[in-house]
């Protein structure tokens, strides 16, 4: 029996709401259970709109936030049992996140190549500049980039797009076996989306990297996920094969989701747009 | 009691009619330190019209000019911005004003006759005061009104567009981000101005928040008859709202034409580009992104901007800046290969 690289075990979440003496709480993500095998890799999406609990999901597989019900492993560790740097930085080469908008992640007065360097020296243990740059060239060709168009830059010289791929690039110079991808494209132009997709895609089939592709944008995650969980206030309403759960979606809210997704052809989609007007007046 | 607070019954003309028009327009951000110019060409050489009564949709990537382009016209530019060249006009039904040539009457048109729906909802809502403040700070001295008969007139308003009054006590941290929106549209909307800008209004907003937000816009276009100017990288948000649409490519227009014929039959390969790699829902097939990246505006390649980056450049187009001409489709299109492309 193959191991699986992930494991959610009715993983559950509340944060606390109201004042120091308040006993309310919100369930942000509510009895959650999915695995990734490890032998095959694949592009896993998590699809909701804000406040699905979709980014609680992203902190804690990453080992952000800890759950307050149920059990995450990974690889066979149990992500709550990390205590010491040693092992957090074990952890943190194999699971490397790609956050929403690369103009926030990255520090405006801070050229983008030192990243690159700090991730190489931290976890792959180049010490000196010139493996460091070495690793980084390696991580920016596999994204398309290259550390000679890089060196020296400051992030508002990038476009989104590409800044976004320099991100991917710094969550690969450690070889992790999961990225995690918090809504990589929805601060990225719509005409260079798809250069990031594409990446993901793949990573996946050159580099044999798991991706959690969480998103709100149903017709990238049709594109390029195997499967897909969608949520709706912390509950999964519904998962399976991405093609097969997107082609016919049972679930009210995912039927709503899907009719959402704005098609490209401008008779079609102002006769949505009608349509989900008439249903809101309607209710 | 409510018509005698309303604005002045529009004259109803059958024929289009040109709201705002723009000629040969030129506004570059122009820095001068020891002596040396650098000059970045955001709005370079734009002539467009915009009809009353019409969803005029403006597209490109970012760095493209196009917010560069809405500031311009809307008279709203600072320093190191500047209009080189060209004019702005508007014709708020028989009220003609030259933005660059008048400023003062301008400033009296603005939010009576032309409004902002702008993108950073949170960023437009003061966050330590109530809605109802925005309300007197935006809109109060435009309308003319003592401070009860202003109050009703929003909360009509607010009412029409399917918010509660109480919104206005509300502050904007307790407001979704789909209700914060809906607020700057109601916002940019009270005064019924002839003429509204609306710059990515929903780029950071949830699919089906989109979706409520565009029909919205829609609809309160519908009813005052007014003309939106809608910004947005987004094609598939110009394909749900807009009637004409203009691509817009390093400071210049590539192609503009009618909505359904622009994603039926474009002319222009980088309208061809845009459209083709859109992802649709039971389609698989791989989407090509365009190489290379967006042009610098302060050192933009010679002749057609595109060239570098296009599928189809013959020589001709890295020496001769192409001019817009009327298309095949009953737009115009700046290329000369225009419709040569073909939708792969």
């Amino acid at each position: 029996m193959s191991q699986n690289l992930l494991e959610l075990d009715h993983v559950t979440k509340r944060y606390g709401v109201g004042g120091l003496f308040s006993h309310q709480s919100i369930t942000a993500v509510n009895d959650v259970s999915f695995s990734l095998a490890s032998d095959t890799p694949e592009i896993f999406a998590i699809v909701g709109e804000s406040g699905s609990g979709k980014s609680t999901m992203a902190k804690m597989i990453l080992g952000n936030e800890v759950p307050d019900g149920g059990r995450l492993v990974f690889d066979g560790t149990d992500i709550g049992t990390i205590r010491t740097r040693a092992q957090r930085e074990a952890f943190m080469t194999r699971v490397q996140p790609v956050f929403q908008n690369p103009f926030e992640a990255f520090n405006p007065l801070t050229h983008v190549d030192t990243y690159l360097y700090a991730t190489a020296r931290r976890f792959t243990g180049a010490d000196t500049r010139i493996q460091q740059e070495a690793k980084a060239d390696e991580a920016l060709q596999r994204v398309g980039l290259s550390l000679a168009e890089l060196k020296g830059r400051f992030s508002h010289e990038l476009s989104g797009g590409q800044l976004q791929r320099v991100a991917v690039a710094r969550a690969l110079i450690p070889s992790p076996k999961l990225i995690v991808a918090d809504e990589p494209v929805s601060m990225v132009d719509a005409s260079l989306r798809m250069s990031i997709v594409n990446l993901f895609r793949s990573l996946r089939d050159e580099l044999k990297v798991s991706i959690i592709y969480i998103t709100h944008d149903l017709a990238t995650a049709y594109y390029i996920s195997d499967r897909v969980i969608i949520m709706q206030k912390g509950v999964v309403i519904e998962s399976g094969g991405a093609r097969a759960v997107l082609d016919n979606p049972t679930h009210p809210y995912s039927i709503a989701l899907k009719n959402a997704v704005l098609p490209p052809d401008p008779k079609a989609a102002a006769a949505a747009i009608r349509q989900r007007r008439a249903l809101v007046e309607g209710a | 009691m409510m018509n005698a607070t309303l604005a002045p019954e529009r004259p109803a003309t059958t024929a289009p009619v040109d709201v705002l028009t723009i000629k040969d327009l030129k506004a570059y951000y122009i820095n001068e330190h020891f002596g040396v110019r650098r000059e970045v060409r955001a709005v370079d050489g734009i002539d467009l019209t915009v009809r009353r009564n019409e969803v005029y949709g403006i597209a490109g990537e970012s760095s493209s000019g196009k917010t560069s382009l809405i500031k311009t016209l809307a008279g709203a530019i600072r320093p190191p911005m500047r209009v080189v060249e060209g004019s702005v006009k508007f014709d708020f039904g028989g009220k003609h004003i030259d933005v660059y040539g008048e400023p003062a009457k301008m400033q009296a048109a603005r939010w009576q006759h032309l409004s902002y729906i702008m993108q950073g909802s949170m960023s437009v809502l003061n966050p330590v005061r109530r809605i109802k403040h925005a309300f007197n700070n935006f809109a109060y001295r435009h309308m003319g009104l003592d401070a009860t008969a202003f109050r009703r007139r929003v909360e009509s308003h607010l009412d029409r567009l399917g918010l509660d009054a109480s919104v206005l006590e509300a502050f904007p941290h307790q407001l979704s981000g789909g209700m914060r929106q809906r607020v700057t549209i109601a916002l940019a909307t009270v005064c019924e101005p002839e003429f509204i800008i609306a710059d990515e209004p929903t780029t950071a907003l949830d699919v089906l928040v989109q979706q409520d937000v565009l029909g919205l816009i829609k609809e309160v276009q519908g009813r005052l008859g007014s003309s939106v100017v809608f910004v947005t990288h987004d094609m598939s948000v110009h394909a749900a709202i807009t009637d004409r649409l203009a691509i817009m490519y390093a400071g210049r227009l590539a192609e503009e034409g009618p909505t359904q014929a622009l994603f039926d039959r474009p002319q222009h390969p980088y309208t061809a580009h845009l459209i083709a790699s859109l992802p649709r829902i039971g389609d698989v097939s791989t989407r090509k992104s365009l190489a290379g990246k967006p042009p610098s505006l302060a050192n933009p390649p010679s002749g057609c901007r595109f060239h570098p980056r296009c599928p189809i450049a013959i020589e001709r187009c890295s020496k001769e800046v192409p001019q817009m001409l009327p298309s095949a489709t009953g737009g115009r299109v700046a290329c000369f290969r225009a419709g040569e492309v073909s939708m792969q």
